[in-house]
């Protein structure tokens, strides 16, 4: 049979809804006519794959750097980049040019071969964390039983080549921004967890395909839209804008503070992976929540089948990093004390809370005597929480001993 | 006199405590920038920034920036600049460099032979400009000055430094309108004096004629 009779003996490969997963079939059909033995077909499929989810995950970190000069811009009122190309759309280009023409420097002191893996430690978890996302109903990269798990598990190593970063970097600005990153993304990927697992209670799986189908049928059959998972919905894009470093929690940078904190002592290329990290890392988070909140692929309405799942995904991932932009324009940052005070007396015991909300949600049935229940046990707790909050901000006012006295 | 009891400082009033819903205040945050982004698409006057290289913004006629010399009709004999030195003197970080010229027997002709600033040095501070008692030296309002030849480039001799008295009344009306003024009044005030002055030493002549005339009659 002729390679181009086999792909089209295959029908539903150019529907829309299949269409991310068209290069790996094409590979996989091409490479099988050719009579290739089974496991390159396989491990060929997966790289194309693999290369499909990070082609569309780097162009939309560049497409990113730009919509996020661009909405900072027009929050405060400017333009933005304009120059490079069409209302500046080669300005991503003309950056990644800069970059990769930048003298690539290593300080003396630094340890050598820790200062380059850190770069590159730091991208790795955020495509690993990428793969196992479900984009659409035919679109997982690779669907794990335990893929919740897995993300977690993978997403913690970014703290691990932070830390690597501004130790290797033989500096004291890496290494204070490294020590507050490192204190950040631990205290708040606590309640990341617990909150996801509210959601684990509700769905009683792991694997975020099975998490997406729960949740058909309407935007009012989403977790985000219980009492519960309101809730946990808020709590878990709080926690994400912390392990993203996101501003107002952008303390491991604060460039005010400690220059670029664990990027002071790099440069050139090294640096702009430590940006697609953090940006890959920013959408692996978000896409996280949008599986366990959001519906993930499902359409908002259940008329709206016809559109492309993979299209819900995207369109729900871009509003979310539309917020975290919009919060990075309003929010100045917190101070560290701030920040760990609020991850350790606010978030994790309105995390704790979202469990038992969850369970309670989950065994009277779903129906109106559970949001009697669930409403007030966690409404009461968040306006005690609020109230001894304010008080203690009342109590923080500043009294000059000397001018006053 | 008796002791002042230490007083606490005055606490700004209290305000009865209205309970509002904590995280509010975040939303009101997010709704003005909202709104600034969402307005900056089509309300003009919001957007404050100008393209720079193709649209520029007007400069303020207090804007100051490096000093240029004044020169009535004609670049070379309508200088005012004496050469006297006096912003040479003045100048703090001492970016002006003045040659008098003379003529053959040394005399001096009362113009520069060489009148250099350094905009690398000059700081903008228009000392030169209060202190210059012949109207000559004043701000001027350039400032894309940035050149590739470090030297040359940012050598200011008489050939750049010399702009019309046209000039400076385009690019500070009120301040050369009244420097223009002034000049015109003290010339007509030189003019009568020495008006007045040719007259007195005639009548001093005169005085003076006359007197030998009398002095001689007695001897």
């Amino acid at each position: 049979m002729l390679p181009l009779a086999a792909v089209i003996s295959e029908p539903s490969l150019f529907s829309l809804e299949h269409l991310p997963r068209l290069p790996q079939r094409l590979v996989e059909l091409l490479l099988g006519n050719f009579g290739a033995p089974e496991w390159l077909v396989s491990i060929a499929g997966f790289l194309v794959a693999a290369g499909t989810v990070v082609g569309v995950f780097l162009g939309g970190f560049a497409l990113l750097s730009l919509i996020e000069r661009k909405t900072l811009a027009r929050i405060q009122n400017r333009i933005g980049p304009n120059r490079a190309g069409w209302f500046g759309i080669l300005q991503p280009v003309a950056d990644g040019i800069k970059m990769l023409t930048k003298e690539d420097i290593v300080p003396d002191k630094a340890e050598k071969f820790l200062h380059l893996l850190a770069p590159i430690l730091i991208v790795v978890p955020a495509i690993l964390a990428l793969g196992v996302i479900p984009y659409g109903r035919e679109w997982t990269p690779v669907s794990l039983e335990l893929g919740l798990l897995f993300f977690f598990a993978v997403g913690s190593l970014t703290e691990l080549s932070v830390f690597i970063a501004g130790w290797a970097s033989g500096s004291k600005f890496p290494m204070l921004g490294a020590m507050r990153a490192i204190s950040q993304m631990i205290s708040y990927e606590l309640p990341l967890i617990i909150t996801a697992l509210g959601v684990v209670m509700v769905s009683g799986t792991l694997s975020l395909p099975h998490i997406v189908e729960q949740q058909n049928g309407g935007f009012w059959h989403w977790n985000f839209f219980t009492p519960w998972g309101f809730f946990a919905g808020i709590l878990f894009f709080i926690c994400s804008i912390a392990e993203a470093n996101r501003c107002p929690f952008d303390l491991p940078e604060g460039e005010s503070e400690i220059v670029a904190g664990h990027m002071t002592e790099y440069s050139g290329f090294k640096y702009a992976l430590f940006f697609m990290g953090e940006y890959l890392g920013l959408f692996a988070i978000s896409a996280l929540g949008i599986t366990l909140f959001l519906g993930g692929w499902q359409a908002p309405l259940p008329g709206l089948g016809f559109v492309p799942t993979w299209i819900w995904f995207f369109g729900k991932l871009a509003f979310v990093i539309f917020l975290f932009l919009w919060i990075r324009g309003t929010y100045p940052r917190v101070r560290i004390d701030q920040l760990m005070r609020f991850a350790w007396l606010c978030m994790i015991p309105m995390a704790l809370l979202t469990l038992p909300a969850a369970g309670v949600w989950h065994f009277t049935g779903r129906g109106l005597l559970s949001w009697v229940l669930v409403v007030p046990l966690l409404l009461v707790p968040w306006v005690i929480v609020g109230v001894i909050f304010n008080k203690r901000l009342a109590a923080a006012t500043r009294t000059y001993t000397f001018a006053d006295g | 006199m008796e002791a002042q009891p230490n007083t606490p400082a005055t606490s700004p009033p209290d305000k009865p405590a209205r309970w509002v819903m904590p995280g509010l205040g975040l939303f009101q945050g997010l709704a003005v920038t909202g709104k600034n982004m969402v307005q900056s698409f089509y309300k003009k006057e919001r957007m404050t920034t100008v393209q720079y290289p193709e649209e520029r913004a007007p400069i303020s006629p207090n804007f100051r920036n490096f000093p240029f010399l004044v020169y009535d009709n004609d670049p070379k004999a309508g200088l005012r600049c004496t050469a006297c030195s006096i912003c040479e003197k003045e100048c703090p970080p001492q970016c002006i460099y003045i040659v008098l010229e003379r003529d053959e027997n040394g005399k001096s002709l009362k113009r520069p032979k060489v009148f250099d600033i350094d905009l690398s040095v000059c700081m903008n501070c228009g000392i030169c400009a209060e202190v210059c008692p012949f109207d000559s030296i004043y701000m001027d309002g350039e400032y894309e000055l940035s050149t590739d030849d470090r030297f040359g480039g940012l050598l200011f001799g008489l050939d750049r430094l010399s702009k019309s008295a046209e000039y400076h009344m385009k690019l500070r009306p009120e301040q050369a309108s009244e420097v223009m003024a002034r000049r015109k009044a003290d010339e007509e005030k030189k003019a009568a004096a020495a008006a007045a002055k040719i007259a007195k030493a005639k009548a001093d002549a005169e005085a003076k004629k006359a007197a030998a005339e009398e002095k001689g009659g007695e001897q």
